[in-house]
């Protein structure tokens, strides 16, 4: 296997998200240590690691919805201190209000900031458009398929229209058809949004596939190993990535750096 | 059910219990026991009296208010006590005290404190349903989906927010479960009430016709008792059932 030239694009134009020197300790248990990570705007950087690494607890604290022990997250250059409106969130296990149909769960973030109906309802319809879920603005989550429903937390995260979107295992629930039609949604949503994606994952090929930027993530206690910025195959059409000589090689290097940590 | 082929309906085998109430009356065993048809006479000639209506009226009045306290205090105090910890040990403790307490204990101290009308009856109603109200919804929110508390905290919701439109959602199948049985002690709580306190009301109705040996109207009023809360369970159970879509799937 032929190694891969560390990246020399590294000076990047601006970080969306800083994360600087964040520590997270759960009673005795040291979750993150002095983690520092930069998130280029407009570009989609994965969180990558064994289980257990910490990934998912780094997300939430850029999210704001855990405090970090030390360190601090900057957004825009503003120090996040809880959740706000420059940031939204697609959970693992889609997080949708069972008794609302989709169009209320796809502006339910804009409802809970007090846009009025008709507004937020025309909002949402058009994301529920851009997700593919046009018709079935009046069905109820349990009516859709795990695929569908992650489609309407993904709609309703675009709606709050936040310039940092926080991606936590999105496609981990749904089975592996709609997982590839998803990771190629991703990337065309990557283009035209213009925003910036944090996406936490499990899969090496999901990541290696989705990403600007792979942040490995190794355990105990849970630091940043590499930072690996896929550079070829970006600019390819979806059908061709999978071939690509470097992406095989990212996902064998990876697995190689990976392999010890999996029990 | 299905018996040679023919479909039953609901409830059909109240008709074997009739009959046999019947036949049990009629054979005169004791005067306790009128027969099941002399009883549906007595009803029927019983509903239209003043005293009737007059007693069913208190009674409602006192049963309405006291569920509508239970439930409009109880519901957020349990989806407090379910989000937050203090609360919760700070209550719980009573909450459990009280729902097992033999609450009849307790009227002599309301009629003490409340005086003897209607307002005691209502506050014994509504200490019968009020506990087991309380800790459905708090079970039901102790149960929310994680996720969906950090969704309605990602997306900016306020507390009020949260609690309205979505702790109380969340929790509405277990909240209406609680709501139906407390509903069913309510009923033990006011007629309890209206014996113990206030001689009014059904629980008249019942001291008048028991001191008086008069059982055929005794049982008729408590046919009518037993089928209104009959019906109210059922009312409620049928709301359980218009969100059990989404209980399975929260």
């Amino acid at each position: 296997m032929q190694p891969i030239k560390p990246d020399t694009r590294q000076a990047v134009t601006d970080s969306a998200v800083s994360v600087r020197n964040v520590s997270k300790v759960y009673g005795d248990v040291q979750a993150l240590k002095d983690l520092s990570l930069e998130f280029p705007r407009g570009e989609l950087t994965s969180l990558l690691g064994p289980s257990g690494c910490g990934k998912t607890t780094l997300l939430k604290i850029i999210a704001g919805l855990l405090p970090a022990t030390s360190g601090e997250i900057e957004v825009n250059g503003v120090k996040v201190t809880g959740p706000g409106p420059d940031r939204s969130f697609v959970f693992q296990d889609f997080a949708l209000l069972p008794w609302a149909s989709v169009i209320r769960n796809v502006a339910f973030g804009l409802e809970l900031r007090g846009v009025a109906k008709s507004e937020r309802e025309a909002i949402a319809e058009k994301y529920i458009r851009e997700v593919g879920l046009a018709g079935f603005e009046k069905k109820f989550p349990h009516q859709l398929s795990g695929g569908m429903r992650q489609r309407v937390g993904l709609a309703r995260a675009l709606s709050v229209n936040a310039q940092v979107l926080l991606l936590d295992e999105p496609f981990s629930a749904v089975d592996e058809q709609t997982r590839r039609k998803f990771q190629e949604d991703l990337l065309e949503l990557v283009k035209n949004e213009k925003k910036t994606f944090i996406f936490v994952t499990h899969s090496i090929e999901e990541a290696v596939y989705v990403s600007d930027q792979i942040a490995i993530l190794l355990p105990r206690p849970s630091r940043v190993s590499e930072i690996i910025r896929p550079s070829s195959f970006r600019d390819k059409s979806v059908d061709n990535i999978r071939r690509d000589p470097e992406y095989l090689d990212i996902v064998d290097r990876i697995w190689a750096s990976l392999r010890s940590y999996v029990e | 059910m299905t018996l040679y082929g023919f479909k039953l309906p609901a409830l059909s085998s109240l008709l074997i219990w009739a009959l046999l109430w019947e036949v049990v009356g009629r054979l005169e065993l004791t005067f306790f026991i009128p027969p099941f048809s002399e009883v549906l006479a007595t009803l029927i000639g019983l509903i239209p009296t003043p005293a009737f209506l007059n007693a069913l009226w208190v009674t409602s009045y006192a049963f309405l208010a006291g569920v509508f306290f239970a439930i409009v205090i109880g519901i957020p105090t349990g989806i407090l006590m379910g989000k937050n910890r203090i609360v919760d040990e700070l209550l719980l403790p009573w909450v459990n005290i009280f729902l097992s307490a033999p609450l009849t204990a307790l009227v002599p101290v309301l009629m003490v404190l409340f005086g003897f009308g209607t307002k005691t009856v209502i506050i014994t109603t509504t200490l019968f349903a009020i506990w087991i109200i309380i800790l459905n919804a708090r079970a039901g929110v102790r149960q929310i989906n994680r996720s969906l508390v950090e969704m309605a905290r990602s997306f900016g919701a306020s507390p009020m927010d949260a609690f309205v439109k979505v702790y109380f959602w969340a929790a509405l199948p277990e909240i209406l479960g609680g709501v139906r049985i407390g509903v069913i002690r309510a009923v033990k709580g006011v007629i309890i009430g209206q014996l113990l306190i206030s001689i009014v009301g059904f629980g008249a109705l019942f001291e008048l016709y028991s001191s008086k040996f008069l059982m055929a109207e005794f049982w008729a009023v408590l046919i009518v008792l037993f089928g209104l809360a009959f019906a109210l369970s059922e009312f409620l159970a049928y709301l359980e059932r218009k969100v059990s879509y989404y209980a399975a799937s929260r």
